[in-house]
């Protein structure tokens, strides 16, 4: 998910010449291929490291800046940023890209199922109808909250902070998280079903180890 | 009188003024959705969307196939605009993958979901004239939508879900004579159209009904994340075709259409404006396409995804529609999210209903471009 080389600011000039050689090359071969360019290579490396954008940059150092190890960057793409917090420090995390980057409602929450790791990552799509500099970015803020075996919605531990008080459009998102992934949202003011039926018993279903019959 | 109810369950009571309307999720002025509105009198008082009744587990599905197995079945939420919804799949997956995809096939993507966006519209027009009890408005544009299906069908051998879009390209190329075919179905459109500003769009009942009904300030726009026409009805000038232009449509001849009012009026009239600037696109596309070479690049089999994550969106019929894959490795996606205009829009129900006739709830309702199977996915 998260590249070494893109992070250190240094793409490889000559990597990104010859990208179709690149990908002709067997894992070992393409692994020579790299260390002898001096790239650090390593399985979550993409193939071709692509160059990093000057003005995705820009605003993603604007958060490091801001909130130092509290939020870390994991990749800048073009029009694409993505940052991760912990869950206690995501609203300041938000106010802070609301009120001065400019980025005003949200396209999409997701969740994504972690069983190994006994984690459900929310993941927050942003973007920008205000500022026309941020027409083309959709800046991804994500969080982890606990994951528990037996969940009990609303109940146990998976729960985090209400994105609703800094960016009203996700109201109905999360809504759909809740009772998709079992994440409740603290200060959402209708955590109320959505999609399923209100006669729902079965655990969440985006869950992992809920199976879809016959798969 | 009174009667004995089992335990943990009671009745609500019957305030006196204040009545509860089930609308859906079997009726037909709903769509397959339910919106529960309290009334008072004439008046709503308040709007409950109740989306799910249609709810098919696209997303957790999936997760059980992969990359080409995913194409035809995530099509389904809207198959009125079938390319549209399989183009950021498309465009996701060749990212993930790292797939170049030939010229020639990108003008045609780009011609499918042009054609794709006016049937959609057209369907969608047809309903919105019946609700409003405009009988001939409901046959014009359901039989003009058929040239275009046909021009589809000849493009990809199916009426409807056509599956034409493919990681990699399109399925197959063009037929012989579609460009001229197709050039002359789009004037004959566009010559229909005019025809339709006359019954539709200057008729005074039309006008009294939805001029001024249902506004939706610019502010509250943003503010609720809209997009769509519903979005550029209220005044905002954005289009994902022109602010992060995908395949070719920076090189093509197009404007967006954006309208101040905010009212039901604006959001039916944008997309009719929009369906002129569409067939702008299919002509400029046609001019400007490769008149010959590859259509698709092939994958290899049963392709591995790495350990990515990626987002890609384009505008549909209904607004911005995303794709958020994520693939750790394997031959089928981790996951995958559809972030869908519907869904979006589904958040202006309650404020746009809340003191509205009752009589102008269709009129609302389907000038929110609302699809709820889309929306439940």
């Amino acid at each position: 998910m998260s590249s070494e080389n893109e992070k250190d600011g240094q793409p490889s000039e000559t990597a990104a010449e010859s990208p179709e050689d690149a990908r002709s090359l067997s894992k070992d071969e393409a692994k020579k291929f790299y260390e002898e360019k001096g790239i650090d290579f390593s399985p979550d490396a993409p193939v071709n490291p692509r160059p990093i954008p000057q003005f995705e940059k820009s605003l993603s150092d604007k958060i490091a800046s801001k909130f130092g190890s509290k939020a870390s960057v994991d990749y800048v793409r073009s029009n694409r940023i993505r940052i991760s917090t912990k869950k206690e420090d995501v609203s300041d995390v938000a106010y802070f890209i609301r009120d001065e980057l400019g980025y005003d409602h949200a396209e999409s929450v997701s969740g994504v199922d972690y069983p190994d790791s006994k984690e459900i990552e929310v993941v927050y799509h942003l973007g920008s109808y205000t500022d026309e500099k941020l027409a083309n970015q959709v800046l991804t803020l994500a969080t982890r909250v606990p994951r528990e075996e037996i969940p009990n919605p609303g109940k146990d531990s998976s729960r985090m902070t209400s994105l609703r008080e800094v960016f009203y459009s996700v109201e109905f998102h999360e809504r759909e998280c809740f009772e998709m992934f079992g994440v409740y949202f603290e200060g959402h003011p209708d955590n109320r079903r959505l999609l399923l039926p209100e006669d729902w018993a079965d655990i969440p279903p985006f869950r992992k180890d809920f199976k879809i019959k016959g798969r | 009188m009174t009667t004995q109810l089992p335990p943990g369950i009671k009745l609500e009571t019957v305030d006196d003024r204040i009545m509860t309307l089930n609308v859906g999720p079997q009726h037909p002025g709903s769509g397959h959705m339910r919106l529960i509105i309290k009334v008072d009198g004439d008046y709503i008082v308040s709007c409950d969307p109740d989306p799910g009744y249609v709810h098919r587990g696209e997303e957790k599905m999936a997760e059980y196939r992969n990359y080409i197995q995913n194409v035809p079945h995530l099509e389904r939420p809207v198959i009125h605009d079938s390319s549209n919804i399989l183009y950021p799949y498309c465009l996701a997956v060749e990212e993930l993958l790292g797939i170049e995809v030939p010229e020639r096939a990108k003008y045609i993507r780009v011609i499918a979901a042009e054609l794709n966006r006016c049937i959609y519209i057209l369907y969608w027009l047809a309903i919105y004239g019946i609700f409003l009890g405009h009988s001939t408005m409901f046959m014009w544009p359901a039989g003009d939508r058929e040239l275009f299906i046909d021009l589809l069908e000849a493009m990809s051998g199916a009426r409807v879900t056509h599956a034409y879009l493919v990681p990699g390209g399109v399925r197959n190329d063009l037929p012989a004579n579609f460009e001229e075919r197709c050039l002359r179905q789009v004037d004959y459109l566009e010559k229909r159209l005019k025809e339709y500003l006359a019954v539709f769009y200057k008729n005074p009942i039309l006008i009294s009904r939805t001029e001024g009904t249902g506004i939706l300030s610019r502010t509250d726009a943003i503010r609720l994340g809209t997009t769509g026409s519903v979005l550029r009805a209220s005044g905002v000038n954005f289009d994902i075709r022109k602010k992060e232009p995908y395949d070719v449509y920076e090189n093509l001849d197009f404007e967006t259409v954006v309208m101040k009012e905010g009212d039901s009026y604006a959001r039916s009239y944008v997309p009719y404006l929009e369906m002129f600037e569409s067939c702008r696109i299919i002509r400029d596309a046609i001019r400007k396409m490769p008149k010959s070479g590859s259509v698709r690049t092939k994958l290899k089999p049963n392709p591995k995804g790495g350990n990515d994550e990626v987002y890609k969106r384009v505008e549909s019929g209904r607004g911005a529609l995303g794709y958020y894959i994520v693939s750790n490795n394997r031959p089928e996606p981790y996951r995958v999210k559809i972030s869908v205009g519907s869904f979006r829009n589904l958040i202006c129900m309650p404020y746009l209903l809340k003191g509205e006739l009752l009589g102008n709830m269709p009129a609302v309702y389907w000038s929110l471009n609302y699809w709820p199977v889309e929306a439940d996915r």
